[in-house]
């Protein structure tokens, strides 16, 4: 025994160690991986990010240099904090709090003591940072906005949130990233790829220089240009003319599918969501729930489009061989169906065949063709879905597939949907009678509406709305090059064409006509209501206008729509007009129309259901005009725009 | 032919683990203390360059040591621990002061540190001392003899503020039992450093309640009652020893190393003070436990290791070298080392049982348990097992005082091992 104990006591402590060692080494191991090793230092290199350019070659959005003030709080000395705190513009409790809380996250680790100083505050601290040891400026790149429009297209970065660097390991706490508009879109092409240096510090922190010389490093790649479909000028027109408004355009080639201007209103200046400023103007846009200036009308405003979508049902009449252009209907201020009066209609002349239907956007018309086609075969149901098909052939009742992230899919109704509504065979044509005049249960967005237009512009197909013109040495996605057709026969569209070309003609917006340009429209209005004090209240009609143009070989197919406008032509029709001239012509000849639109507002009325009063819509509504001194400053910059 | 035969009769597997752990502690050198990218070996103002040099010398010092007559080292040890003894209190004098301790003489640009070379010289005499045919070790007076050569060495390191040499001489109370004295020494020590943990960490009061209970519990179970006095002093002894540790740990231990050990047995409930003492007090152990546990099962390999290149864990290349071998060579290379030591231990703790005569055996067994104790207090510490005491790793850490002192230590046993072989 007294030869053993040494002996086993080495024995013992041996076998303790070899444990130890397990525990340590490949039960608990740590930080094997160069990411997560806290001897070497990581620094990310941000690439470039890619401008983006309209579609005519201006640089619509570059990068401006932004400069955080760091520091690192054990390196802190005493200092003149009076002066401090007066060249970054806060107090002496923010210095305090600040300090304290980066001091408690680490005292050792650089902090960002302010970020994103803007030129001038840097300008006059940079003279005396060298009076603030332990304080250093460290330079970021943000996004600047060469434009005042396009907020809702270009969107806006910002820091990522915690959801996203769960998902993606790409991005790290503070990285920048696209919120909004072709900045998320496009997120990946423009933000390129970060690069990354290792360096080995010391245990004080101490960069002792590159890693095994650098051999693991990556270089940045700069994030690549875009040039997206807008024309910066048509857009900033439309959304001068939007002034005082609500609503939404979306212009569109028909040859390309490139979207030309999306205006939404109200809209907001795209710098104010640049950098130190982002977080609170952000919340204040936000937060603004009446005027909803992040609601981007022209992609999600779903409302029914009302008479344009007469246009189909003429077309689709055509298709199913259920009415030719001559066959004429009645009109008695209404459909009747014995002496029920199914649908009203307006003061024109009666019988009419489809050319005057359309011009005079007649009602009763359009909805003995539906009950033609939904009754073609006797059984609603064959009928409905024949319809329904037809319809979405369009691009309606679903999402259109465009490169922006937001929009609504809109509705298109089919036997499945009435046959839960009312039940399996019990329904008729007559149930759904509104159907023919764009009321009842369909419903679409602007984008929807435009995108309709340049089908019928192009006599039976389209190409996918985007918003994307070029990246920089690579192509477009495919699907923005191939054609989609419609189920609607090309010879079919000359007489429905020719009707709308007639609306301007002779028909319901023949006060819109512009010298030299062969504009076919249609003119809409949509009931709207809104809950006041849990009342269902009618509004004034959303005003809303579709067109294409010219005619022939058409450059340019739109959809207007201004909230509570009341009829079509008298706000988005003037607007329409007025976007086309602008677009083909490059100047204005019915600067009557201009200054019209310029001089009224409808913010009256969008006062109206927070007044607490009774009011009038409709017809019992009042136009109202913008102030001289507010007059003057949009025609200054109409003046600006079009120098 | 006679003369060819004596040298092959040294025993070749100790020599063969002495140096694939002077040269693995070498590598590892380098890699602690090297701060470039190019590495000369042979530049001497760099620490790997001068430990090349060091290993140069011990070559020679071991040809010096095992040319010399065996029965020299028996003759003239009581010389040899008594000059030994003079440059330990010599220190007093002419010591320089590095990092608070007075343990080194400065001579030239060279530093020499007395108390590595002191603990071969008083193995030496105490195996002397027991060998000699006139002590009975059962003796008490004898007993006090071999305490009396052990402690001076210890109080006078400890004087110098270097209490890990000081705890490496109680390793001869192993030696003391094995050569038979009685086993209750050895459970009395125990007791006391149980007792001493227990006031630690539990607090006096619940400590004494404890020893109370059980000895009463052990009094009232015999079958033949003693005196009453005997459990009544038990209790009195032990309940004093806690106060007396508690009192010493309370007010008497400087600061730093009650910091240790408070460290070391959690008694910091306070996570924010906790984290405050990771980073100050505590830092080297919980770097170097960071270094060792990056390192996973094959290592960063020679050279790779960011934290060791870092320079993460201070004192990376002397005491605590094997964070070292943690990081770069990993788990493998690791245990490697510690099968290693083990193997030494074993080897010599074998040929000192095979010894014919008392000395070579007594000395042998002094070699084992004060190589022993330096690797169960330095590894221990260097991942966090024991508290920090400041000791370096045997023929691994950078430093000649200790590479020689091992050195001298270890081949005079395998000279005195040499004779044994030649005696057949």
């Amino acid at each position: 025994m007294r030869q053993l104990l040494l002996f086993i006591i080495i024995g013992i402590t041996g076998l303790t160690f070899i444990g130890r060692l397990f525990y340590l080494q490949i039960y608990s191991s740590g930080d094997q991986n160069l990411d997560d090793d806290n001897a070497i230092r990581k620094v990310i290199d941000y690439p470039k990010r890619g401008f983006i350019y309209d579609r005519n070659g201006k640089l619509l959005v570059d990068n401006q240099p932004s400069y955080d003030v760091m520091f690192i709080p054990r390196e802190v000395k005493p200092l003149d904090t009076l002066e401090f705190c007066r060249l970054l513009k806060i107090t002496k409790e923010d210095f305090i709090n600040i300090y304290d809380k980066a001091y408690a996250y680490s005292p050792r680790l650089p902090s960002v003591f302010i970020p994103q100083l803007t030129k001038e505050d840097y300008a006059a601290l940079q003279e005396k940072m060298r009076k603030f040891e332990g304080f250093y400026i460290q330079k970021r790149s943000l996004r600047h906005y060469q434009t005042t429009i396009g907020a809702n297209v270009l969107g806006d970065i910002g820091e990522v949130n915690n959801a996203i660097i769960e998902k993606n390991p790409y991005y790290k706490m503070g990285d920048l990233i696209g919120k909004q508009g072709v900045e998320i879109s496009y997120e990946d092409i423009l933000r390129g790829v970060k690069g990354k240096k290792y360096i080995q510090k010391d245990r004080f922190n101490r960069d002792l220089g590159p890693y095994k010389n650098g051999i693991y490093d990556t270089l940045p790649k700069q994030g690549k240009d875009i040039t997206i479909t807008i024309d910066a000028k048509l857009q900033e027109y439309g959304e001068l003319l939007m002034q005082h408004k609500r609503g939404g355009i979306v212009a569109i080639d028909p040859s390309s599918g490139e979207i030309l201007l999306m205006v939404t209103a109200p809209s907001y200046n795209p710098n104010l969501l640049v950098g130190r400023a982002r977080s609170k103007n952000f919340t204040k846009l936000y937060n603004d729930s009446i005027a909803k200036p992040l609601f981007d009308r022209g992609l999600k405003a779903q409302y029914p489009p009302g008479s344009p979508f007469k246009v189909l049902n003429a077309l689709i009449g055509l298709q199913e061989k259920v009415v030719t252009t001559e066959d004429q209907f009645s009109c008695r201020m209404g459909y009747y169906l014995g002496s029920r009066r199914l649908t009203g209609c307006h003061a024109h002349g009666s019988p009419l065949s489809m050319n005057d239907g359309i011009a005079q956007s007649c009602n009763a018309y359009f909805a003995n063709v539906y009950r033609r086609i939904i009754d073609k075969n006797g059984n609603p149901s064959e009928g409905m879905d024949i319809w329904s098909n037809h319809v979405k052939s369009f691009g309606l009742g679903n999402y259109l597939g465009y490169d922006l992230k937001i929009g609504n899919k809109g509705r298109i109704p089919d036997s499945d949907f009435y046959d839960t509504w009312y039940g399996e065979n019990r329904w008729a044509s007559t149930y759904n009678i509104s159907n023919s005049i764009g009321q009842g249960e369909v419903e679409t967005t602007p984008i929807q509406l435009a995108n309709m237009m340049a089908a019928i512009a192009n006599r039976g197909y389209y190409y996918t709305p985007h918003i994307i013109k070029k990246i920089e040495g690579q192509t477009i996605d495919k699907k923005f090059t191939t054609p989609n057709y419609t189920t609607i026969d090309k010879e079919n569209f000359e007489p429905v064409v020719q009707g709308m070309f007639d609306v301007y003609n002779k028909g319901t917006a023949s006060t819109l006509q512009v010298p030299g340009i062969e504009i076919c429209g249609k003119t809409g209005t949509a009931e709207n209501f809104m809950k006041i004090n849990g009342v269902q209240t009618q509004l004034t009609d959303h005003s809303i206008f579709v067109a294409f143009a010219p005619k022939d070989n058409p450059k340019i197919a739109l959809a207007v729509f201004v909230e509570n406008g009341y009829w079509g032509s008298r706000f988005a029709g003037k607007i329409a007009s007025l976007i086309i001239e602008k677009y083909i012509k490059g100047e204005i000849t019915r600067t009557d129309l201009e200054d019209w639109i310029l001089r009224y507002s409808l913010e009256h009325e969008y006062e109206k259901p927070y007044s607490g009063e009774s009011f009038g819509i409709n017809r019992n509504s009042t136009l109202e005009m913008v102030d001289e001194a507010e007059y003057q400053r949009l025609k200054e910059q109409l003046k600006k725009l079009s120098s | 032919m006679v003369e060819a035969q004596k040298y092959f009769k040294f025993d070749w597997i100790t020599i063969f683990l002495f140096f694939l752990l002077v040269g693995f502690g070498w590598l590892n050198i380098v890699s602690a203390s090297h701060t470039g990218e190019n590495i000369d070996f042979l530049d001497f103002s760099q620490r790997y360059g001068k430990q090349l040099m060091f290993i140069f010398f011990t070559i020679i010092l071991i040809i010096i040591l095992l040319a010399i007559e065996a029965k020299f080292y028996e003759r003239f040890s009581s010389v040899i621990y008594i000059i030994s003894m003079l440059s330990l209190v010599g220190l007093f004098i002419f010591g320089k002061n590095v990092n608070g301790a007075t343990s080194w003489y400065g001579i030239g640009g060279m530093t020499f540190q007395p108390s590595e070379f002191a603990k071969a010289a008083t193995a030496l005499a105490v195996a002397k001392y027991i060998s000699d045919l006139n002590t009975d070790i059962k003796r008490i007076k004898d007993q006090i003899s071999v305490l009396a050569i052990v402690a001076i060495p210890a109080m006078l390191v400890l004087l110098q503020k270097d209490a890990g040499s000081t705890l490496v001489y109680g390793c001869f109370i192993f030696i003391l039992y094995r050569e038979g004295v009685s086993p209750a020494y050895l459970l009395i020590t125990l007791s006391v450093i149980i007792l001493s943990l227990f006031s630690i960490k539990f607090g006096v009061l619940g400590t004494s309640i404890t020893i109370i209970l059980i000895v009463l519990a052990h009094h009232f179970t015999r079958k033949r009652k003693p005196l009453l006095i005997q459990p009544i002093s038990v209790v009195l002894i032990s309940v004093s020893i806690c106060y007396g540790v508690k009192y010493f740990f309370d007010n008497l231990l400087p600061a730093h190393q009650k910091d240790r050990i408070t460290i070391w047995l959690s008694l910091e409930k306070d996570p924010e003070k906790l984290e405050r003492m990771k980073k100050t007090i505590a830092y080297n152990l919980n770097e170097s436990e960071r270094a060792i546990s990056s390192g996973g099962l094959t290592g960063k390999g020679f050279l790779e290791g960011t934290r060791t290149t870092g320079k993460f864990v201070p004192e990376q290349d002397t005491d605590y070298i094997f964070s070292t071998v943690g990081e770069e060579w990993g788990f493998v290379g690791s245990a490697f080392v510690v099968i290693l030591f083990v193997l030494l231990l074993m080897r010599i703790l074998h040929l000192a049982e095979l010894q014919k005569s008392q000395f070579s055996r007594v000395y042998g067994y002094s070699v084992a348990a004060i190589i022993f104790m330096h690797f169960l207090i330095n590894i221990g510490m260097v991942m966090g097992l024991i508290p920090t005491i400041g000791i370096p790793l045997p023929l691994f850490s950078y430093g000649g005082s200790s590479l020689w002192g091992f050195t001298i230590l270890l081949f005079i046993f395998i000279k005195l091992d040499s004779e044994r072989i030649n005696q057949w």
